[in-house]
């Protein structure tokens, strides 16, 4: 319901906003099937930082959609027959939540069972995620890093162009008239910064990880973006560092697993980082996940502030 | 003395569903923004407050205590700043000289608040 309001809406800052609250359903139905992990995943990453970077490009691309002239129908029915098809198709899965259907038959019986004596960690997610399919993660984390240079490449600014503009463009200026954000985010952000390193580290015995960490860490950053300004933040981070950060994380994922290499065994094997293959395991999955967090983070900030700097390039007024 | 306990729980979390949906109400019936920030605002915090304390005295003596209790400032702290926030907003978008209240030309630029 929510996503035919998305679509017919013309006001695209509303669309935005009903899509925050798509994700509000969606981190909700997540949790209703119990899978916490990827619900605080949608809350931290498809409602915070993804309606914030859409916001900002919304400050560049004006408010009102296109009235586009032509209606394609054909494209419709095209879409509409090719979606009963797959709906059709659906028909022929196994009934939701049966305990006979074979996504829990083979390998997830085998997680449950062996997965705690094997790595020690107690939150399944955690263990499957950075150990079982440990080539998974790498992947992601590599498609999120490339997503970060892809970025960086096309709206680069330099950092002289963002600290001069910072002061005079009214877009990324402090926000000195509104007292009380202000108060409540100085209030906030450490509390913020510190609930993002509990969820990194975390991971363990509850739900967490890399992923969720470094995008409430993000937004912990970006939040002290918008109440004091630009310039204030990037004497803390310069965009060399976010781009030596981003790649750290990467680095140390693979690393990990070239560590594992050089002990003569399989790539990403984290039972010989230890003298104990447990402990061994625990201190593969902390390293992974530390550069998992450390990554997402950069990134997801180093986009923000592209996005900005995009921004105060073309100088154009809100 | 645990049956009260139980019954203080469950009728506050009755209570603060009742506010949340009274505040859902006031949603649509208001005929302002400013109307409709003042009905959400004050009792979705209140609702949600007291859930947080009827699921408090539920959970007993334990780690889900501090957790709560850490939730129930960090909502109290925020969702009024929210509020705040928007409704200022919307004053600055719109100056709210509106001698008619019902045909508000605060409705109908489509502010960024959560109604729709």
């Amino acid at each position: 319901m929510t996503v035919f309001v998305i679509i017919s809406l013309r006001d695209l800052f509303a669309s935005i906003i009903l899509m925050g609250v798509y994700g509000l359903f969606s981190a909700s139905f997540f949790a209703l099937m119990d899978a916490v992990d990827v619900a605080l995943t949608e809350a931290a990453v498809g409602i915070a930082v993804s309606i914030l970077l859409l916001l900002s490009t919304l400050s560049f691309t004006g408010r009102a959609e296109k009235k586009s002239r032509q209606k394609p129908f054909l494209a419709l029915i095209i879409v509409f027959f090719t979606g009963a098809l797959l709906v059709y198709g659906t028909f022929d899965l196994p009934p939701f939540g049966s305990a006979t259907s074979p996504a829990h038959q083979h390998v997830a019986s085998y997680y449950i069972n062996e997965s705690y004596g094997e790595t020690g960690v107690a939150n399944l997610v955690s263990s499957v995620l950075a150990s079982y399919r440990g080539f998974d993660t790498l992947g992601e984390l590599v498609v999120i890093f490339t997503a970060g240079v892809g970025v960086i490449s096309l709206l680069s600014t330099s950092q002289k162009a963002l600290k001069t503009n910072g002061t005079t463009n009214k877009l990324v200026a402090p926000m000195t008239t509104h007292h009380i954000l202000r108060i409540v985010s100085k209030m906030l952000i450490p509390f913020i910064m510190l609930y993002a390193l509990y969820v990194q580290f975390h991971s363990d015995f509850g739900p967490g990880g890399g992923f969720q960490a470094g995008a409430i860490f993000a937004s912990a950053l970006i939040l002290y973006t918008l109440m004091f300004g630009l310039q204030a933040t990037l004497a803390i981070t310069s965009q060399s560092w976010l781009k030596f950060f981003a790649a750290l994380g990467v680095l140390l994922f693979a690393g990990t697993g070239i560590i594992s290499m050089l002990q003569q065994h399989n790539y990403l094997n984290y039972n010989v980082l230890a003298s104990d293959p447990i402990q061994g395991q625990h201190l593969g999955i902390l390293l992974v996940e530390l550069g998992v967090g450390i990554t997402v983070t950069a990134v997801l900030f180093q986009l923000f502030i592209s996005f900005t700097g995009y921004m105060l390039n073309i100088r154009r007024p809100a | 003395m645990i049956d009260l306990l139980y019954i203080l729980a469950i009728s506050l979390i009755f209570l603060g569903i009742f506010c949340n949906l009274a505040a859902s109400v006031g949603l649509f019936y208001f005929p302002d923004v400013y109307t409709r920030m003042h009905a959400t605002g004050v009792v979705d915090t209140l609702g949600t407050g007291l859930i947080l304390i009827g699921l408090m005295l539920l959970s007993g003596w334990g780690n889900a205590l501090g957790k709560l209790l850490l939730i129930l400032l960090f909502t109290l702290l925020t969702s009024p700043t929210i509020s705040y926030v928007l409704a200022n907003t919307a004053l600055k978008r719109v100056p709210a000289d509106t001698n008619e209240g019902s045909e508000c030309p605060a409705n109908s630029e489509g502010e960024g608040s959560s109604n729709h």
